[in-house]
């Protein structure tokens, strides 16, 4: 059992400069931010390591940062530019019962972070929803396709911040 | 009904209507397509199930479109999920019948501001017959919608569709 504290010092001897921060004063957990495009090799030395062995993924989730720059359009629509999107990973070890919270961010104009879905095979549809309602572009991921929305969706990705519905979808009225 | 006014004692034999006799028939076997959305499908089970036995009425789940009379859409009617619905009720023999069951397929429900997902009333796609409102409604309400459509076929006419 280590804390995400004794799991930062590990990582940090490691991997150095790939691991960015560790940050203590999040509301609910602790965790520690990665390059987004080292990630892959962090994660398969979390599931490896002897000491660690977080053989589970428990959650993958996109997040929509909003911290660009807000600015109306004509018609009032909200539009962000700048800023990130961000991925957390939430791991486990079900033989030392040890959690580990792991978050990076990539930039909303080009946001491409590494898959590691082959470190867990089920990060695989995670990361494809990610990508179906954030459009976070996973690098090396094997089949990298909308999960949820209709495969002909071209309206964008609805749960980013700043995302307007289409007024109509094959000739049906999406708005109520 | 309406359907035994004139019996004879002796020979078997009814005298009635055409309309009559075609419209009883109609709405004594109403086959439902075997087809469920989301949790207003659970509901739909329920009212299938021996406690509720939609069987009394006639109604009897298919594995196929073409054998079915009536289609039950229970549930969420997600924007990917119209356009295989429209294609369900197309496959389905005239006449036929559209049961909307919950506010979700009545009207969108609770996804009619934010559901980017979700068709604000299967009634954009397929003509509806009879609405039954509630989220999800009880097998009563359901059942009552049943007695509803029953009631609209039983006033159909061959000459022109009521």
């Amino acid at each position: 059992m280590k804390t995400t504290e004794e799991i930062f010092e590990i990582l940090k001897t490691n991997f150095g400069e790939s691991i960015l921060e560790l940050v203590t004063a999040a509301p609910v957990e602790k965790f520690i931010r990665i390059n987004q495009l080292e990630v892959d090799k962090v994660c398969q030395f979390l599931r490896d390591s002897q000491e660690l062995l977080f053989d589970s993924l428990m959650n993958l989730s996109g997040v929509d940062d909003a911290n660009g720059k807000k600015t109306a359009a004509d018609n009032g629509d909200q539009i962000i530019s700048g800023g990130t999107l961000s991925v957390y990973y939430h791991l486990e070890s079900t033989k030392y019962r040890h959690k580990l919270v792991l978050k990076v961010s990539a930039e909303r104009e080009k946001p491409d972070v590494v898959s590691v879905a082959n470190v867990w095979r089920h990060a695989d549809w995670h990361e494809r929803e990610a990508y179906d309602l954030f459009g976070i572009n996973f690098l090396n991921h094997p089949d990298l396709r909308r999960i949820l929305m209709p495969y002909d969706w071209d309206a964008g990705y609805p749960l980013r911040k700043d995302y307007k519905n289409p007024e109509f979808y094959q000739g049906m009225k999406v708005p109520y | 009904m309406g359907l035994l006014d004139k019996q004879f004692n002796d020979d078997n034999i009814v005298i009635t209507k055409v309309d009559d006799l075609l419209n009883w028939a109609r709405l004594s076997s109403l086959w439902q397509v075997g087809f469920g959305l989301a949790c207003c499908a659970i509901e739909m089970m329920a009212t299938s199930a021996s406690h509720y036995d939609f069987d009394r009425f006639g109604v009897i789940p298919r594995p196929s479109p073409r054998q079915s009379d009536v289609i039950i859409i229970s549930g969420t009617v997600t924007l990917k999920m119209a356009t295989r619905i429209k294609r369900l009720y197309e496959q389905m023999p005239d006449p036929k019948y559209v049961i909307s069951m919950g506010s979700c397929s009545n009207c969108g429900g609770p996804y009619w501001e934010h559901g980017y997902h979700v068709l604000k009333g299967v009634d954009r796609v397929i003509p509806v017959d009879v609405y039954v409102p509630g989220c999800p409604p009880r097998p009563e309400a359901l059942l009552e919608g049943l007695l509803k459509l029953q009631e609209k076929i039983r006033n159909e006419s061959l000459v022109k569709k009521s």
